[in-house]
């Protein structure tokens, strides 16, 4: 069986846990999806739930916020990773309760 | 790209790469690799990516790129759909069953197993969620529990991925490109 379990841990632990360009707590934020406010908030909830809505403007308006390049990119993965950690967990729980295991 | 610093902000080295990348294989760099050759130290796709890809599964390669391509599709990701049905289709030595999958799950000439298997990653796609009752539906087709958790990480890979590249706002790029990143991904893999 493929084990991405320890990469995963590692991915996550990285761009929450360590340095970055954006503060720790809005990396988190963006991760959840819960607790930003404005433009920021407006991309990151597009990113999490429908990524391909992402247009120039919403990405021009969280840099004309005052964000870097380099803030938006970390957020941006925040968020993705985070949706798909939600959804890995999903379906790890529902194979749990069906299968009987763990 | 949406991000300048995707498109131009590497470091030296990696420019030098691009630059040998687009000589060796006479296409433009695919943004994908523009991404992940960004910062690496910041997000590290390749070991998850490549254990989910290539990692040891009952799945073969050909079956996890499909799963790949089926996560983009529904994720509405167009780069990344023409991208891993490529990929698909070469481990596959099949097209025409890549495209059967991606325009009717229900009646695409596969096996049971992956088609329960493929109709699941489709709803925890569209719907961060799946249920108990529909994962019993996988095991009843005859699906192992640690062939749903190697598919499961399959969709994690590519839900993060093609969320970047919707984003990021990834270029298309021709045809040509992606059959020659196809045949990279299945010599190399993704690390």
């Amino acid at each position: 069986m493929a084990n991405i379990t320890q990469a995963r841990q590692a991915l996550v632990a990285r761009i929450l846990d360590k340095k970055g360009e954006a503060p720790q707590a809005q990396r988190r934020a963006a991760f959840d999806n819960a607790g930003l406010t404005g433009a920021l908030a407006t991309l990151i909830e597009k990113v999490a739930k429908h990524a391909h809505r992402v247009t120039d403007d919403d990405v021009a308006a969280v840099r004309a916020s005052g964000l870097s390049e380099d803030q938006i990119y970390e957020l941006v993965v925040c968020a993705a990773v985070g949706q798909a950690s939600r959804q890995l967990d999903a379906g790890l729980a529902a194979l749990a309760a069906a299968s009987g295991r763990k | 790209m949406r991000l300048a610093i995707l498109d131009r902000g590497h470091r030296l080295g990696t420019k030098i790469l691009f630059a040998i990348i687009r000589t060796v294989s006479r296409h433009p760099v695919l943004d994908v690799i523009k991404l992940v050759k960004y910062r690496p130290d910041f997000y590290r796709a390749a070991a998850v990516t490549h254990e989910a890809m290539r990692g040891p599964s009952a799945w073969s390669v050909g079956d996890r790129e499909l799963m790949a391509a089926v996560v983009a599709r529904n994720n509405e990701c167009e780069w990344c759909t023409t991208a891993h049905s490529a990929v698909a289709a070469g481990a596959y030595g099949d097209r025409s069953k890549v495209a059967a999958v991606l325009a009717d799950l229900e009646t695409a000439p596969i096996e049971e197993p992956l088609r329960a298997t493929l109709r699941m990653l489709r709803k925890l796609t569209r719907e961060h969620t799946v249920t108990a009752d529909e994962m019993r539906a996988v095991l009843a087709a005859g699906v192992s529990p640690e062939q749903v958790e190697d598919a499961l990480a399959v969709s994690f890979a590519f839900n993060v991925t093609t969320r970047l590249a919707e984003a990021f706002g990834f270029a298309m790029a021709t045809p040509e490109a992606f059959e020659s990143g196809a045949k990279y991904l299945l010599a190399r893999g993704y690390r």
